[in-house]
């Protein structure tokens, strides 16, 4: 148990410690390595709390795609973040003063009032037994959640129409390969027979 | 009982199946041409849909592991949000066409985000809740900045896609406030929870959990204090966007409301019942001096909206069952004036060009009787002056109101309706009573004259045949109260 609760402070230490370096690092480039720390670091707290399917996604989508590809956008579109971020200072103590306002009365909230014990509540779905986190989400993901998770696959599409309608344009005169032009062009439109004139060249 | 199922859910289906097919269709056809017909097709898609929907049974039933309910109500209100689209969508062809933007992913965007409403309309627990409301919004997003080259659209879209996804946060926090606290996300079970309990109460917990799914509902039907967005988005979003945007989402939102605050939460009216009045307070005096000083037609007719919003919301907070059934009759004659108020400003040209500004209506009575008697039917009865159909709606709301004592709610109902007159009838002043340097276009494309005509048809004689929207509202209000 000491050892767990000790791996689990090692890894909520340096993901803090991570995500405060993504919002302070200088160089944006860090910041979205810093993000990739934070992202293993949650990962591993995953595992801890015994979801292990949920730490491989986690891996696999946010570090593998999402981030690499906020690397490519932080290099590719060269924001200037230190202006960006030049009221950082600035608003710093009114923000921190904001986020210790809300973290004392959260304090008072749940400290002094017992939520509501005595309600009735639903019976949750217990945990599966003897199945690893895979299997007991594939179990239900087709057959309990086959709504909602159709239902996600027609938003992801929507996203996709919805992005290609605002960015594709029709970028003017491209040359595009065109098979059936390229067969039905004959030989009067592509060459000429010039009769040239010794030492004069086509005028 | 898997055939059943998909039975039940079929007009979504076919809906969502109608999509894909028209996607495709638009894919290969990529001309202007191919545009018009897939608008023609999502036309009659949304057609055969109205009819599936009419057809189907009208008994309760469950489907999808209890996600999804086709009831008494869900199915008028499916009507009502199908009715919609679909006049605005007819609208939206020509304008279309006069401003360049025509093209296939239009209706395609219209056809999903329809089936999100519909299914939202449907949604028996909160995870289908939000997935609905997902597929609703993000077409919509899109739709708001579909003029992409003006500046204005743009930043419409983007607005409203930030001020959305907030929204989305804070319903997602409600509900995750509300499963933690009573274990269920399930409309049913939660109504079950507190059925056998005389004087239950909810949670701390799950309190929260409501007030932050109402402020998510409020901001999705425009209601103050949620509403900033509106008349910028309203302004911004080319005008048949705007159009879609005041008919279809906001009804099917209103209808989501007055499910949520029924079904699951309906044993704690007392709890919910003062945000709703604090919401439909704010709107209607909000709507009622907003609008004053507008200048832009479409700014006005996001502020009217905000009323309106107010106006229905005084019948659910009467929580009882004729309060309901007044917000459905309420917003089943709102669909018609606004659909038909945004056909008329749809047809609003000069030298071919869209107006916008409230003063380009004057003049309109000397060049267009029709079009400007039209207008008149519309101003009046948004006003709520009898015996226009307008009227009727507040009437059903606020006498539900004063049924359950909040006597004073519909006072100030009253009173901010005699302010709001005023600006409805500055409009009919214009129209009438004043003249501009320069005709209006005449001519009308034969979609936007067959809308314009069925709305002000319906709005002027709901008072000779009101049989049909008040006998099946009062039987999809009784299948919420059983």
């Amino acid at each position: 148990m000491t050892v767990a609760l000790f791996v689990f402070y090692l890894l909520a230490g340096v993901c803090i410690a991570a995500a405060v370096m993504v919002v302070s690092a200088r160089n944006p480039v860090h910041s979205v390595l810093f993000l990739i720390l934070a992202f293993f670091n949650a990962a591993g707290m995953f595992v801890l709390a015994g979801a292990e399917f949920l730490a491989m996604v986690l891996v696999v989508v946010y570090v593998g795609a999402v981030a690499v590809l906020f690397l490519f956008v932080v290099m590719m579109l060269d924001i200037d973040l230190t202006a960006m971020r030049e009221g950082f200072l600035k608003f710093l103590p009114v923000g921190a003063l904001i986020g210790l306002v809300l973290l004392v009365e959260l304090f008072l909230v749940f400290g002094t009032l017992s939520v509501g014990t005595a309600a009735p509540i639903a019976a949750a779905v217990p945990v599966p037994e003897g199945m690893s986190n895979t299997e007991a989400l594939g179990g239900v993901l087709y057959t309990e959640y086959f709504f909602a998770f159709q239902l996600a696959g027609i938003i992801l599409l929507v996203a996709i129409i919805g992005a290609i309608t605002l960015t594709l344009r029709d970028r003017g005169p491209v040359k595009r390969q065109d098979i059936g032009r390229q067969v039905h062009r004959e030989r009067p439109a592509a060459v000429q027979l010039r009769k040239v004139d010794s030492g004069k060249g086509i005028g | 009982m898997s055939q059943s199922y998909l039975l039940v859910a079929l007009p979504e289906l076919f809906l969502l199946a109608a999509g894909l097919v028209l996607l495709v269709v638009g894919a290969f056809k990529e001309t202007a041409a191919g545009a018009r017909l897939v608008s023609n097709l999502a036309l009659g898609t949304l057609a055969i849909t109205l009819v599936l929907v009419l057809v189907a049974a009208p008994d309760r039933a469950v489907a999808f592991r209890g996600n999804f309910v086709m009831d008494g109500f869900a199915g008028f209100m499916k009507v009502v949000v199908l009715l919609g689209a679909l006049g605005t969508l007819a609208i939206a062809q020509p304008y279309l066409r006069r401003e360049g933007i025509e093209r296939f992913e239009y209706a395609v965007l219209v056809i999903f985000s329809t089936a999100g409403m519909s299914l939202l309309l449907s949604a028996n627990s909160f995870l289908a809740l939000y997935i609905s409301l997902e597929l609703m919004s993000l077409p919509l997003y899109v739709l708001a900045a579909f003029q992409r080259d003006t500046y204005k659209s743009t930043e419409a879209g983007l607005k409203y896609f930030v001020l959305g996804a907030l929204a989305s946060g804070m319903l997602l926090y409600g509900v995750s406030l509300v499963y933690g606290f009573t274990g269920t996300i399930f409309f049913e079970e939660l109504t079950a929870l507190y059925l056998d309990e005389e004087g239950a109460e909810l949670p701390l917990g799950a309190l929260v959990g409501v007030v932050f799914i109402a402020a998510g509902l409020a901001f999705k039907l425009g209601a103050v204090p949620f509403h900033m967005w509106t008349p910028d988005v309203y302004e911004g979003a080319p005008t048949a966007v705007t159009a879609l945007f005041a008919a279809a989402p906001k009804l099917a939102a209103m209808g989501l409301t007055v499910r949520v605050f029924a079904e699951p939460f309906g044993a704690f009216v007392a709890d919910w019942q003062q945000i709703i009045i604090a919401v439909s307070v704010g709107s209607m005096v909000l709507g009622a001096f907003g609008a004053i000083g507008q200048r832009n037609i479409k700014r006005l007719l996001a502020y009217s909206g905000i009323g309106h919003v107010g106006y229905a919301l005084v019948g659910l907070a009467a929580g009882t069952q004729s309060g309901v059934y007044g917000v459905l009759v309420y917003m089943t004659i709102y669909l018609f004036m606004t659909v038909g108020t945004f056909g008329v400003v749809l047809a609003l040209r000069r030298r071919g060009q869209s107006l916008e500004q409230i003063d380009d209506f004057a003049g309109l009575g000397k060049d267009q009787p029709l079009l400007a008697l039209a207008t008149a039917i519309f101003m009046f009865s948004l006003a709520g002056i009898p015996p226009l159909a307008g009227f009727f709606g507040k009437l059903y709301v606020f006498l539900a109101a004063i049924e359950v004592g909040l006597v004073w709610l519909a006072v100030i109902g009253v009173l901010t309706s005699v302010v709001g007159a005023y600006y409805y009838l500055r409009i009919v002043k214009l129209v009438y009573f004043d003249s501009a340097p320069e005709a209006l276009d005449r001519g009308m494309e034969p979609e936007l004259r067959g809308v314009i005509a069925v709305s002000a048809v319906v709005t002027a004689l709901f008072v000779v045949v009101p049989g049909p929207i008040l006998g099946s509202a009062r039987v999809a209000a009784g299948a919420l109260f059983p």
